[in-house]
């Protein structure tokens, strides 16, 4: 926005500006009022800054107070024992409990949520296809605590059959098997994830799939392609990294999802080998159970592995936005 | 000399044979049968499995006879159809089924009484009490949230798309999007940190203070979105006019684009008003009225369902409490997203870009 | 192997819009016959109609019939995959698959169709890079992505993805309005040689062009916007520009509006 250099040269009689001035102009702000309203908006992105600064900075402070007490490994321990002294505490089993989760999830959700926004952009008659993708909006806006609800006293019922059907069939692969426990295990979990952040990839992949270029699809019509050959063509080969980005930001969102895991699994500290056997944890979900009962140690204990579940939100998050820098790129030398 | 009967007797090779427009239903129909069929046959009880095999012999029926009648790059396309179709009808079923139990169950004791009361000393069991205590602590939390969070997502839009230029924006940029993925825990979990410090207790402001980090970066994307579509053509025509920059955005640009602004806004406020995890580690719950938002324990909304839901072990009533307030919380939302939506529609900017 | 088209009666919509109405032509196999007209008169659509290509377009309908060597691309049972794959289209702006190289987006058509050898692709690919004379420029970057390629590039290689699958048909929209008068130049040409193998329709804005290129040419009009376009006449293209029949030809060939 150069506009104001352009008002300052548009007078030319006066003696060209200075180095300096026309710097400031460049930023519109030579007068008070700019000034002040160009300082508040800066101002403004600067706290922004300072208060992510902040979080790492506390965040790490409190944890390291608690990982100086820790009496077991903090990466390895399967115990949570912080109200003990001196406190024992690892993350091994939250950190397996919130990857496990987090993939049933996304197995799940990504290729139903990329069938349910093909459906909306290329096979749903287009009467039908605003309405529907209205409503996935507004299920994207239900909060997680009434998924939660849902999930602990109708999922969970529902999902008897299910395992015992798993169990009768797939049992022998080990990571299927039913001991028989109510089913709040990490399958029930990743289904209730799945469900959860399915609309939000839906509605990213919906817009990335609308974006194709009408040209690329008559292209692949022209050559005599079906409907679903247009789509391996031009569709899916567009809207790859739009994909992978949108599944990025639903498994940001199932990493660090709390009242819906808390309220449908039964926790424990120790590994199942199995998705339908009950146990297990998962960071957000132990935040938010353990929180009641902890002391100011034990708090602390929690803000360590809050601090860890920041920062691989951190990292999948960057990794999706570095997907998308990519893409921007990319098309724009299709342009 | 090409006579209906040459043309009929050399192999068209446009006429594909095609299966009628019915055959789909009547595929599924005959997969239901024989599905139903061999559950009943084997004994299988589970309605799920019956549904399953009905699924997957669709598919396998779709693509057989499809394959044998029109080729294989149509019994492709036909698969390809029907899995589009049943993964949609398969997310359909667990979202419409939210959405039915949370309004059937939730209108059982959702009523004036239970608007207007709070739980005070009813015991978990037994029914009556009520989520007023838990609407007067979410409506302070989440106002005073937009208080903060609003003028600063917005501030920080406008010094992005007027200003922003360089290091820091760049920077700016990047954390905005970082902050986007920050799960709300952890947002409670820093805001904790500082009370740890500063030996405070529970109350409703520190809940105010998490939300408001939620709520900043969701409101900056939107506003940036809105400014960038301000068209470059009236800023000029303002500038050009002598008007300094920051009268130019306060009444050209911010007036142009306030019905987009409001809706992000509105949108963000519908977010956080949801979010359960800060205001539990950070607002801790009351049974009692609190109207002080800057001391002690308050209530809250989404924090209400889950501790009628979790400190109730199983009574019924407490059950019927969680879904009434869960009803009560969604209509809160979706009011706020209709409404967000119905403004973006209302004041869209005619011309865009 | 290329076939004729006998268009009768052909009025196309788009929705409730009549785009086209009543139109009736012959086009014979192995030659070029060029549409000119002012914008908006429908001849665009009209050549969409050839492939089946205007249904896709949503509320895009079409009566009348369009024989491809007596059989109906709109009867009862015929396959419009089927019609598009052996009529052919290159469009107005070179659109090549982002996303493939540029062998894979000569070969695209051909893979739809099954199973080939590496060594017959390889084949049909060069065959139709040379065909589309443009082997010589990529011969030595098959594998990098067709958008590295000039625009002029870009559109013989999508030409040389349409004759890749040996329609019997090749339709042309306006295939070098977006394209320099050298690449231009070098369409022209190869359009001259394609036309020995394939019936070729070509729409054109650029008179001299469709002079340059067509041995027939048709002239589309309407007569106020938000009418119909309708065929004027179809003549050979020398007469078109010389003597044509109609009055209105003459005042559109010679400048007098449009």
């Amino acid at each position: 926005m150069d506009i104001s250099t352009q008002t300052t040269d548009a007078s030319p009689p006066t003696p060209p500006p200075t180095e300096a001035e026309r710097k400031r102009a460049a930023r519109g702000a030579t007068r008070p009022g700019d000034r002040i309203f160009l300082g508040l908006t800066r101002g403004s992105g600067i706290l922004l800054l300072v208060i992510m600064a902040a979080m790492a900075v506390f965040l790490t402070y409190r944890a390291s107070l608690a990982i100086s007490k820790d009496h077991g490994n903090f990466l390895t321990t399967f115990e949570w024992n912080t109200n003990l002294n001196p406190p024992v505490f690892g993350i091994a089993v939250l950190a397996f409990g919130t990857v496990v989760s987090s993939i049933v999830a996304m197995v799940l959700a990504v290729p139903i949520a990329v069938a349910i926004a093909l459906f909306l952009t290329h096979y749903a008659p287009r009467k039908l296809s605003g309405p529907i993708a209205y409503v996935i909006d507004l299920l994207a806006a239900v909060p997680s605590i009434v998924y939660g609800l849902w999930g602990a006293l109708i999922l969970v019922p529902h999902m008897q059959g299910l395992y015992g059907w798993l169990n009768d069939y797939f049992g022998w692969t080990g990571i299927l098997s039913w001991e028989g426990g109510a089913p709040r295990a990490m399958l029930t979990v990743g289904i209730l994830l799945a469900i959860m952040i399915l609309p939000i990839i839906t509605n990213v992949s919906r817009e990335v799939f609308r974006q194709v270029p009408q040209m690329h699809e008559e292209a692949a019509l022209a050559l005599g392609a079906t409907r679903w050959e247009v789509v391996r063509m031009a569709v899916l080969p567009f809207g790859r990294s739009g994909v992978i980005s949108a599944s990025m930001l639903g498994l940001g969102r199932a990493l660090g999802e709390t009242m819906a895991v808390a309220t449908v699994l039964s926790p424990s500290y120790d590994i199942q080998a199995s998705l339908l056997d009950p146990g297990g944890g998962t960071f957000a979900q132990n935040i938010a159970s353990k929180f009641g009962e902890a002391t100011e140690q034990g708090r602390d204990a929690l803000i360590a592995s809050g601090l860890v579940l920041f920062v691989i939100t951190l990292v999948v998050n960057g990794a999706a936005r570095a997907i998308i820098a990519r893409r921007k790129e990319y098309s724009g030398a299709n342009a | 000399m090409s006579t209906a009967a040459v043309s009929h007797k050399r192999r068209s090779t446009l006429r594909g044979a095609t299966l009628p427009k019915w055959s789909p239903w009547a595929i599924a129909g005959g997969a239901l049968a024989v599905a139903i069929g061999i559950g009943m046959g084997a004994g299988l009880d589970s309605k799920v499995q019956w549904g399953l095999i009905a699924a997957v012999l669709f598919l396998l029926f779709t693509y057989g006879i499809a394959a044998k009648v029109e080729g294989r790059r149509q019994a492709k396309d036909r698969i390809a159809t029907s899995l589009v179709w049943v993964a949609f009808l398969l997310a359909v079923i667990p979202l419409v089924s939210l959405v039915w139990v949370t309004v059937s169950r939730g209108v059982k004791v959702l009523d004036g009484y239970f608007l207007t009361h709070s739980m005070g000393v009813v015991a978990d069991s037994e029914p009556g009490g009520g989520v007023y205590a838990a609407i007067i602590g979410s409506l302070e939390q989440v106002g005073l949230a937009t208080l903060i969070g609003a003028p600063i997502g917005i501030l920080t839009a406008i010094y992005l798309v007027e200003y922003g230029r360089g290091n820091l924006a760049r920077a700016v940029t990047f954390f905005v999007d970082v902050m986007t993925g920050i799960p709300s825990i952890v947002a409670g979990l820093f805001i904790l940190s500082l009370m740890l410090i500063f030996d405070m207790q529970p109350f409703g402001f520190a809940g105010s203070l998490a939300l408001a980090i939620l709520m900043m970066p969701v409101v900056v994307r939107s506003t940036e979105e809105m400014l960038k579509l301000v068209p470059n053509e009236l800023r000029e025509a303002s500038l050009a006019l002598g008007v300094p920059k920051w009268r130019t955005i306060l009444k050209v640009v911010l007036p142009t684009s306030i019905g987009g602004i409001t809706t992000g806004v509105m949108l963000a406020i519908a977010r956080i008003a949801g979010e359960t995890a800060p205001v539990l580690l950070l607002v801790f719950g009351n049974p009692f009225i609190n109207n002080n938002p800057f001391e002690g324990a308050q209530a809250s909304l989404p924090l209400y369902i889950y501790q009628q839901y979790s400190q109730s072990a199983g009574a019924n009533a407490a059950y019927d409490r969680a879904w009434a307030a869960s009803l009560t919380l969604i209509a809160f939302v979706m009011i706020l997203n209709l409404a967000a939506r119905g403004i973006a529609r209302w004041k869209a900017p005619k011309s865009g870009r | 192997m290329a076939k004729r088209i006998d268009v009768s009666g052909l009025t196309a919509y788009y929705g409730s819009h009549k785009a086209i109405e009543d139109i009736s032509m012959t086009v014979e196999p192995r030659s070029v016959t060029a549409f000119i007209g002012p914008s908006g008169c429908g001849k665009s659509t009209f050549l969409r109609t050839l492939n089946r290509m205007h249904e896709v377009t949503p509320g895009g309908r079409v009566e009348g019939k369009v024989l491809l060597d007596d059989e109906d691309l709109y009867g009862a049972g015929i396959d419009p995959v089927s019609v598009r794959r052996e009529v052919g289209m290159v469009f107005q702006r070179p659109n090549p698959f982002p996303t493939m190289s540029i062998f894979d987006n000569v070969a695209a058509g051909l893979r739809l169709n099954g199973k080939f050898k590496k060594s017959e692709l390889n084949d049909v690919v060069e065959k139709s890079l040379k065909g589309a004379n443009l082997w010589n420029e990529v011969k030595d970057r098959l594998n990098k992505p067709g958008s590295g390629l000039s625009g002029g590039q870009q559109q013989r290689l999508c030409i040389a993805r349409a004759i890749a699958v040996e329609p019997k048909v090749l339709l042309m929209d306006e295939p070098c309005s977006a394209l320099d008068p050298i690449s231009t130049l070098a369409i022209e040409d190869l359009i001259g040689e394609l036309k020995e193998r394939f019936t070729i329709v070509i729409v054109t804005h650029n008179m001299q062009q469709a002079a340059r290129v067509s041995d027939r040419t048709a002239f589309f009009n309407l007569s106020a916007v938000g009418q119909p376009g309708r065929l004027i006449e179809i003549d050979d293209t020398e007469r078109i520009f010389s003597n044509p029949s109609v009055q209105a030809t003459e005042d559109y060939i010679s400048g007098r509006f449009g």
